[in-house]
């Protein structure tokens, strides 16, 4: 599995990480190479295995919908990198 | 009365319950090798007046007659990947500047009300993700057996700070944590014990997360005694995390009865790998005559999808990482780096805020979790984790332990390794699968290469059986009697 410098450049945006121009190539050739090692996986097969998402068996525990947290607005936005009037300040998101 | 640096945490238990010395003491002896090895880089944060309120409140409970905790006055390094109320918590990372968490990780917390004393935050590979602690924002750590080789060496990762702290004196024990060997691996990279337990054994509330289905929490302690004693202290049911197993802790220490006869060790046919270095496979075959002499059967056994383990981790583990990682965007805490517009921002913020191998990551998980990849790659994955999941289980309907080495390598220079990332991974080829099967491992200092420089033994044990585990750790680790030091004596 090769990557291209073009294909770099789109995963990079669809993680929204900036990277440098110059990266991008060296960049396809390390990443193709780490993809190639894991192209062996394709050997085995699986037809029928059950894919493992966690090791433990426990079912997702569940508790009382009742507030258990809160007033701590100074906590929260203690480290904001902006804030005004208790709010978060960001960019415009909006247009 | 020996130096208060070289005690361990049951020797130093002994000397609190005796009166010989308070823990101000202890804490103010640390506080002095901490600083007069900053040299090693193992520490971010230093937090000296944490350590010694801390002791003095120890100190406090202890002529009171309060009840006291089973870590009652112990100084230990922090893992820079717990979140430490009102600490500046980094994990190794740029992008974390300036956080400083409002609350405290349960596994520091309950470590904490056990009495422990924090020393400090401990350096790390960035978001944990390395093998030799040289991707940390921070700069790298230095391994302090490096001195007897004059050598610049790595301490091994990501829990690289914390095992030259606890192997250069400057923690009397640390905390790690381990994705994919980060605890063992170092551990047998600076001479010291280092214990992954069970997944779920430990919360992971508050700890960064790398990725989920495979961070643990654990112990990196100077004997196997003190893992046991350090586990008990962290480990226990957490409601706040749904994957913390909701079941009773044992005792740990009274696991550890030294009788190991009758007990059948695995060793499975599969690590020994083509180009195996002849030092490592020497070690290994000492540390089942070893185990033989303790009264254990020993039993080759079969893990036959052992070669597929690293190449399923470097899916599983970037594609949760990618995931994990999305919440960093300058928005709320951390760097934020402006631009034109919102998605500039984002872009921005973590191209600079993220070094390479994170960014590496970051790309492998975006890939393999991206449309038209997400069977091919992920599902593929998580499909041959559950066909390793299953070697062990079969192993262990045969074995109560697994021994193996802990790393293909001793402690390797500072700039070794670096160019191609598959062969930086390759150090945790031994360690990986028992991640993936969420089962526990220990690294026991087992002797030193011909170089001088400490080689480990892995133990792994049956899930939520880290009694048992502990017991032929320590069986093992009597019958090494490993007590080289950095500095050329012991």
């Amino acid at each position: 599995m090769s990557l291209d410098k073009d294909t770099v450049n789109k995963i990079a945006y669809l993680a929204r990480m900036r990277v440098a121009d110059d990266k991008l190539e060296p960049l396809a050739g390390e990443l193709s190479s780490i993809l190639d090692w894991i192209e062996q996986l394709q050997e085995l097969d699986t037809d029928g295995v059950e894919p493992m998402a966690s090791v433990s068996d426990v079912t997702l525990p569940q508790r009382k919908d009742v507030v258990t947290d809160g007033n701590c607005q100074t906590a929260v936005l203690k480290n904001a990198p902006d804030s005004e009037d208790g709010f978060f300040t960001v960019p415009k998101v909006v247009e | 009365m020996s130096k208060l640096t070289e005690l361990n945490i049951a020797s130093a238990r002994d000397g609190l319950n005796k009166g010989e010395f308070s823990a101000a003491e202890l804490a103010e002896a640390y506080i002095k090798a901490m600083e007069a090895g900053r040299e090693l880089n193992a520490y971010i944060t230093e937090t000296p007046e944490v350590a010694l309120e801390r002791a003095r409140q120890s100190d406090d409970r202890r002529a009171k007659g309060d009840h006291l905790g089973a870590m009652e006055g112990i100084p230990i390094a922090m893992k820079d990947l717990f979140c430490t109320e009102g600490v500046l918590t980094t994990a190794g990372s740029h992008i974390l500047d300036g956080f400083v968490p409002q609350y405290e990780s349960t596994v520091s917390a309950n470590l904490r009300s056990a009495g422990a004393v924090m020393l400090g935050k401990a350096n790390l590979d960035e978001f944990a993700m390395g093998s030799a602690n040289i991707t940390s924002y921070y700069g790298p750590v230095k391994n302090p057996w490096g001195a007897k080789v004059g050598k610049d060496l790595v301490p091994g990762g990501s829990s690289g700070g914390s095992a030259a702290a606890v192997s250069g004196g400057l923690a009397m024990a640390a905390t790690g944590t381990d994705t994919g060997g980060s605890i063992r691996q170092p551990a047998s990279f600076c001479g010291i014990v280092g214990m992954k337990p069970t997944y779920g054994r430990c919360s992971r509330w508050g700890t960064v997360a790398f990725a989920s289905s495979l961070d643990q929490a654990g112990p990196m302690t100077q004997t196997v005694q003190d893992a046991a004693i350090m586990l008990g202290a962290m480990a226990g049911h957490d409601p706040k995390d749904s994957t913390s197993a909701p079941i009773d802790l044992p005792d740990f220490e009274a696991a550890i009865t030294g009788d190991v006869s009758g007990l059948t060790i695995g060793i499975p046919k599969e690590y020994k790998m083509d180009g195996m270095d002849a030092e490592i496979q020497a070690m290994w075959d000492q540390g089942i005559e070893w185990l033989k002499a303790k009264g254990c059967n020993i039993k080759e056994i079969s893990l036959p999808h052992t070669k597929y383990a690293l190449p399923t981790y470097y899916i599983v583990a970037p594609a949760e990482a990618s995931a994990n990682l999305a919440r960093y965007d300058g928005v709320r805490y951390g760097l934020r780096v402006p631009g034109d517009s919102l998605d500039d921002m984002y872009m921005n913020t973590r191209g600079e805020g993220f070094g390479d191998e994170v960014k590496r990551r970051i790309l492998i998980g975006t890939y393999a979790l991206s449309s038209g990849y997400y069977d091919a790659y992920y599902i593929k994955a998580q499909k041959v984790r559950t066909l390793i999941s299953n070697d062990f289980k079969a192993a262990f309907e045969d074995v109560d332990a697994i021994l193996t080495p802990t790393a293909p390598s001793a402690a390797f220079g500072i700039g070794e390794n670096q160019d191609d990332p598959v062969a930086m991974y390759l150090n945790d080829v031994f360690t990986v699968p028992t991640s993936l099967a969420g089962l526990p491992g220990i690294s026991v200092p087992a002797g030193l290469s011909k170089s001088g420089l400490p080689l480990g033994l892995q133990l792994v044990g049956r899930a939520f059986d880290e009694g048992t585990l502990l017991n032929v750790a320590s069986a093992l680790e009597d019958a090494a009697a490993f007590n080289f030091k950095p500095g050329g004596e012991g």
